[in-house]
């Protein structure tokens, strides 16, 4: 006998079916999910790793009379010469006359190979000149050929020759651009969170500004590119491609995250802590600054980080203030030209030759593990200094 | 009042950061221009920084027609210097430029590049005709003297000559220079001898068999890599990359080789220009140098180096005297552009 609002009622058992193929359903979006992230990494990862090393020829450099004379091809030997990276030896003549001591020397050394010839002996391409391939084998018989780390790749600037292709001038500049950009947002919107949240009363007037700071949040990226390249390139004359007019620009768009998640953490402070204070006698300032804000400061940090994060991996208002551009040298001041992480990866996937599509992915690679770790500072800031109440 | 001397600091912060940007005089080149001028510009930069005392100039990728607006902007140090174009300068830039105060600028030719329509190296040989390729991507096509909405879509159906083939072709999007090359060189010129068309018509269809794919040229290789029954439209230099993936059509029964497109055989080809602004030569250091290192045999010779990154010399006559004309800084005239 089946009793009613039992478990052999079949009512209830289709209930329970239903719940159960709710779960499978939901289960399956985050196993989805995963799969895509997974596929993704790998990929990445599968295509980039091989920019961390490369391949390295043991050369000799004659400093002769023909390299002070401007000649660089006659520092090595022909077979060498077909294999080095030209990068290596068109600085020779200069290096020669800066310093006369090296001429009738010779040095030997481990130098990096053409792209072409790395990128065969990496698999990435199946074919090489047949000449070429020769001399790749006799020198490798030799045991003159090698691989080694790539240090390379995080201390040089851009290059057309992909085997001295580095991020470093990159890194540089998106150091300048999220310090003009913390400068520049930090304050600001820490201070207009604070007025809001403390000072202001409840009005049309807060109302209409606390709208509009929640749509600024939603506002395309791109805007702020146009805005920026408006208002501080035409208007108050920025030089363009300057670390100043991209952090300026990233600023702004940063600025409504920040005023956002203050507030959210000034918010979570319990009323009790100002009321007591006020009882106290302090004045709303004092409150503000002696009770408020310390216990806030945890979230208000997590806030600012994650809008970081989100301004690390900007690139398309850049594009319009000119920072995606061939720039070789880390900027040395907020107004020479930079260039950023992201560009760079974005500069590296349009080009023709293979070697660069691997620098694209070890870019990327570099790049997700800033972010990551920017976003596990801002969890474990949350997870460990924030006071629960 | 901790508080209010950190806002102080921050307030005063910025509005130095405000007054610090004055315009001063640069010691760097500023270059701008066309995206397929680009990858050549960029290495003459690279040995350029490398090889002389004068910095790395800096070069931007914005277009020609957003390089030659830059370029007109006016005189001074936050102008461009020189601009790249993958077509020359039009008249109608040439009076912009005139109007804002640029009056003395020298032009210099440094090869060609073509535009090439390939598919996966597996599919044989494929012989085109501009004609053909012009029915296959246009929006409208004449039928019994009209022009009607395109009703193509397998290639057999424009030439009885031509494979079984459905029409699908991977190509620059509309914002494109390859793009205004290929809607010139290609739909323009064919048209203009086709009856049923009155004149020149570079319209392209919107229907599915044209995929407009982005900027990115690697990644219309890559897609007809996949899918070996399209073909793909994109520049020579990644013809030379992907010599043993993909593999091009003849158009009008002549192969996109250096030889012919340098010797202007090859229909779809254009000439690459550079554009100095000689106002500035003098004030920013190194300009002089600069336009001679790219002009060099080194450089654009006939085995130069940037005959490696895919640029077709123009032939020795005529390099020598592009040379000379930088060399000796002429000037050029609205008559030279018509």
């Amino acid at each position: 006998m089946k009793l009613k609002g039992t478990v052999n009622d079949p009512r209830m058992q289709r209930r329970y079916r239903a719940e159960k193929r709710f779960r499978l359903y939901a289960m399956s979006a985050v196993l989805l999910a995963l799969a895509f992230l997974i596929v993704f990494f790998a990929d990445i990862i599968s295509q980039g790793y091989s920019a961390f090393y490369r391949t390295e020829v043991q050369a000799t450099i004659n400093y002769n009379d023909r390299v002070e004379m401007g000649d660089y091809r006659a520092a090595v030997s022909d077979e060498i010469r077909t294999v080095v990276s030209r990068g290596m030896l068109r600085n020779l003549p200069r290096e020669v006359r800066d310093n006369p001591d090296l001429k009738g020397t010779s040095e030997t050394s481990w130098m990096p190979v053409k792209g072409e010839i790395d990128q065969y002996r990496k698999g990435h391409v199946d074919s090489l000149d047949e000449e070429l391939l020769a001399s790749v084998q006799r020198l490798d018989e030799a045991g003159r050929l090698g691989f080694a780390p790539n240090w390379a790749f995080f201390t040089n600037g851009d290059s057309k020759l992909p085997e001295l292709a580095g991020i470093g001038a990159a890194v540089v500049g998106s150091v300048y651009l999220l310090g003009i950009t913390l400068i520049v947002a930090f304050p600001i919107g820490v201070m207009t969170a604070i007025y809001l949240e403390e000072f202001a009363s409840d009005n049309w007037l807060t109302q209409t500004i606390e709208v509009n700071i929640n749509n600024l949040a939603a506002v395309p990226s791109i805007i702020f590119g146009l805005l920026g390249l408006a208002v501080f390139i035409n208007f108050f004359g920025v030089p363009r491609s300057s670390a100043l007019a991209g952090g300026l620009t990233i600023g702004l768009m940063t600025l409504p995250i920040i005023i956002i998640s203050t507030r959210a953490a000034l918010r979570a402070v319990p009323d009790p802590v100002r009321m007591g204070a006020f009882a106290m006698g302090c004045t709303r300032w004092q409150v503000v600054r002696d009770h408020v804000l310390p216990v806030s400061l945890p979230g208000i940090l997590t806030g600012t980080i994650i809008g970081l994060a989100q301004a690390m991996g900007e690139t398309a208002p850049l594009i319009l203030v000119g920072l995606i551009a061939y720039i070789q040298a880390p900027p040395t001041d907020i107004t020479s030209a930079a260039t950023v992480l992201p560009a760079q990866v974005f500069t590296w996937a349009g080009m023709p030759q293979t070697a660069f599509a691997e620098k694209a992915s070890a870019g990327i690679i570099v790049l997700l593990t800033v972010l990551l770790s920017m976003n596990a500072a801002a969890v474990f800031m949350r997870r460990r200094l924030e006071r629960r109440w | 009042m901790q508080m209010n001397k950190t806002a102080t600091i921050a307030i005063s912060a910025l509005v130095s950061l405000g007054a610090a940007t004055t315009a001063q005089a640069r010691d760097q080149i500023r270059i701008v221009g066309s995206s397929t001028v680009y990858p050549f510009a960029s290495y003459v930069v690279e040995e350029f920084g490398a090889t002389t005392d004068y910095s790395t100039p800096v070069i931007e990728s914005t277009g020609s027609g957003g390089g030659l607006k830059l370029f007109c902007e006016g005189k001074g140090a936050n102008t461009p210097d020189i601009t790249n174009a993958s077509r020359r300068m039009k008249p109608s830039e040439y009076k912009r430029c005139e109007e804002n105060g640029v009056t003395n600028i020298t032009e210099a030719k440094i090869g060609s590049d073509g535009i090439v329509v390939a598919q996966d190296a597996r599919d044989g040989n494929l012989e085109l005709t501009r004609e053909q390729i012009l029915l296959a991507v246009a929006k409208k096509v004449p039928k019994e003297g009209k022009l009607v909405d395109n009703p193509y879509n397998n290639w057999s159906q424009i030439d009885s000559s031509l494979p079984d083939r459905e029409i699908e072709i991977y190509g620059p999007p509309a914002t494109s220079g390859t793009r205004d090359a290929f809607e010139e060189l290609v739909m323009g010129a064919a048209s203009k001898g086709m009856s049923g068309y009155d004149g020149h018509y570079t319209t392209v269809r919107g229907d599915g068999p044209y995929v407009p794919s982005g900027e990115n040229d690697n990644l219309i290789v890559k897609k007809i890599q996949q899918n070996t029954d399209a073909l793909g439209v994109f520049g020579y230099s990644f013809l030379d990359e992907n010599r043993d993936t993909v593999d091009a059509a003849t158009i009008d029964g002549v192969e996109p080789t250096s030889q012919n497109i340098s010797a202007g055989d090859y229909p779809v080809s254009r000439s690459l220009w550079f554009y100095v602004k000689n106002a500035h030569i003098g004030t920013i250091p190194g300009i002089e140098d600069y336009t001679k290192m790219f002009m060099s045999e080194l450089m654009i010779g006939g085995d130069g180096l940037l005959k490696g990154e895919g640029l077709i010399p123009l032939p020795a006559a005529e390099r020598e005297q592009w040379r000379k004309k930088v060399a000796n800084r002429e000037t050029v005239k609205l008559s030279d552009l018509k």
